[in-house]
């Protein structure tokens, strides 16, 4: 049998979440005070999952940072590789909101997005 | 002297949204003035999601949300200047402001709403002792170096305060590969919120330390540590429990403070808790004709608050252009009174005839409060009394007030916002 100890983000409540495990399986989650513990406790312990957001250069615009992320969540454990993936990414202007800056970022299957437009300057 | 209708003195977040509500209620004559480069604000460089979930029903980040204000103002074609400073306004709304292009230059507003938002508590405010060397910021400085300007401010971090930018901080200097030793806060409690707190420090590994601060700071050039000690009830450092940390950073999320040089300039009455001018129940000021909206008003937690505020601020300065200087007669001054773990209002005091039909009244209680309840008072008479699990100061609490049920009230006198006891 497995404890694992969270916290829960549902609200500044904070509940100190203890989750048991047996073969990876969730027996019980106790410490929550309403069902949004429940639900994080679970999703948390057996699939954690995150957005990336960073920054990446832009050649060509006012400023020298285009702001990205992933366009969807991707494993918790990939965050790092995630942000290897993008260290040695160049955009250049002009970017929308939108635009794929890398397709298939550290093979998650998800790509890096722009979330900021940057027009051209001559 | 150019003229408009309202000029809005900020283009962050609570300047377009005052902007594009007032174009919607009909006047054409608007200009924001803002000094960076561009629109959006702080936004710009809060590259971090989960902004817009009220508004939008979705999780964006902050450059997104900025830009669906950006784009209303520019579709509703209000003008703006950017790289423009305002450096005075009269109480007859003169204003004085500068720029590359057009040098000093002088513009009559018939209103005025201010968006200036507020600025980082720094070095000099917090009293730390010590050399003054190269590599202490406010967190949000080391936000647009990293997010905007494209440099890394040091490798090894510790930071102060554990407020939301902070512990955005943490992740962001984890992630482009500094590690960050430790967050120290001087509370008991972290003003953060429980999600940044474990996806931004527990994901990561990074301790945090409440009850810290920071007593000592080593280098002269650029900074080589610093010392940080345990602190008593009374927040005075114990003397034995101080621990040593090596690094070439230390970054301060200390609070924020409402950025209202100007707003004095103008004269308008301060509230000594906020730091922001007091407004009444249109968010007007102390000066007629002249409102205020989002973090300069008071510090919100989220944007989305601020958005809603500065819409009501742009839709009475219109009202109050399109009445010819004027918001109407003035039926008594109710004042709100903030007691018992209540520190302030948002608005101070109102004219019920004025209010809109429904009014929002936006606070924060000064202290952790569980099972408690948020209590308003017509005079004596208790007519709201709401149960709330948990409440904590970095978290803004409302209520709702309806005219109809201050109009009905006999011989108002006060309104009181409390917390009281299960």
């Amino acid at each position: 049998m497995e404890i694992r100890n969270l916290t829960c983000i549902g609200c500044p409540l904070g509940c100190a979440l203890t989750v048991e495990l047996d073969g990876g399986e969730v027996v019980s989650v106790s410490g929550n005070t309403c069902k949004r513990g429940d639900d994080y406790a679970r999703k948390e312990v057996t699939h954690p999952t995150r957005i990336v957001t960073s920054s990446v250069y832009v050649s060509g615009g006012a400023i020298p940072m285009v702001s990205v992320k992933t366009a969807s969540d991707i494993p918790k454990e990939k965050i790092m590789d995630i942000m290897a993936s993008i260290e040695r990414v160049k955009v250049a202007a002009p970017i929308k909101i939108g635009d794929v800056v890398l397709a298939n970022a550290a093979d998650t299957g998800v790509d890096i997005i722009a979330t900021k437009d940057i027009p051209a300057v001559s | 002297m150019s003229s408009y209708d309202i000029v809005i003195i900020g283009g962050g977040p609570a300047g377009l949204a005052a902007a594009a509500s007032a174009k919607k209620s009909g006047i054409d004559s608007i200009l924001i003035l803002e000094r960076d480069t561009q629109l959006g604000g702080i936004l710009n460089q809060c590259i971090h999601n989960g902004f817009g979930l009220h508004t939008f029903k979705e999780e964006l980040t902050g450059p997104e949300y900025a830009q669906r204000f950006i784009d209303q103002v520019l579709e509703l074609g209000i003008e703006y200047k950017l790289n423009t400073m305002v450096m005075d306004i009269t109480k007859d709304k003169e204003i004085t402001a500068m720029n590359r292009t057009d040098g000093l230059f002088k513009i009559q507003a018939k209103s005025i709403i201010l968006a200036m938002g507020c600025r980082e508590r720094s070095r000099g405010a917090l009293n730390i002792p010590g050399y003054r060397p190269a590599g202490i910021y406010s967190a949000g400085t080391a936000q647009r170096l990293v997010n905007i300007e494209g440099y890394m401010p040091g490798r090894e971090v510790v930071i102060l305060g554990s407020g939301d930018i902070g512990l955005i901080m943490a992740r962001r200097m984890t992630l482009e590969g500094a590690k960050v030793k430790v967050v120290a806060e001087l509370m008991p409690y972290s003003g953060g919120l429980k999600r940044n707190i474990v996806q931004c420090l527990d994901d990561f590994g990074i301790p945090l330390k409440l009850s810290h601060t920071v007593v000592a700071i080593k280098g002269k050039e650029r900074l080589e540590g610093i010392t940080i000690a345990e602190v008593d009830k009374n927040n005075k450092p114990i003397p034995g429990t101080e621990e040593e940390y090596s690094c070439d950073t230390l970054l301060l999320s200390c609070g924020l403070i409402p950025e209202n040089e100007i707003s004095r300039s103008i004269g308008v009455d301060m509230e000594p808790v906020t730091s922001g001018p007091i407004v009444n129940e249109s968010l007007e000021t102390s000066v007629e004709g002249v409102f205020a909206c989002g973090n300069v008003l008071h510090v919100h937690d989220l944007v989305d608050f601020v958005s809603e505020e500065a819409a009501t601020a742009g839709r009475n300065a219109a009202a109050y252009v399109k009445n010819n200087g004027s918001l109407g007669e003035k039926s008594k001054e109710i004042p709100i009174l903030a007691v018992d773990g209540v520190r302030y209002t948002v608005p101070k005091k109102i004219h019920v005839n004025r209010m809109a039909d429904e009014m929002i009244v936006r606070f924060r209680v000064g202290a952790v409060y569980k099972n408690c309840y948020i209590s308003a008072y017509l005079n004596d008479e208790r007519i709201i009394h709401r149960k709330r699990q948990i409440m904590a100061p970095g978290e803004m609490e409302e209520i709702k007030l309806t005219k109809e049920q201050l109009e009905s009230f006999g011989n108002l006198e006060n309104i009181t916002v409390k917390i009281e006891e299960a």
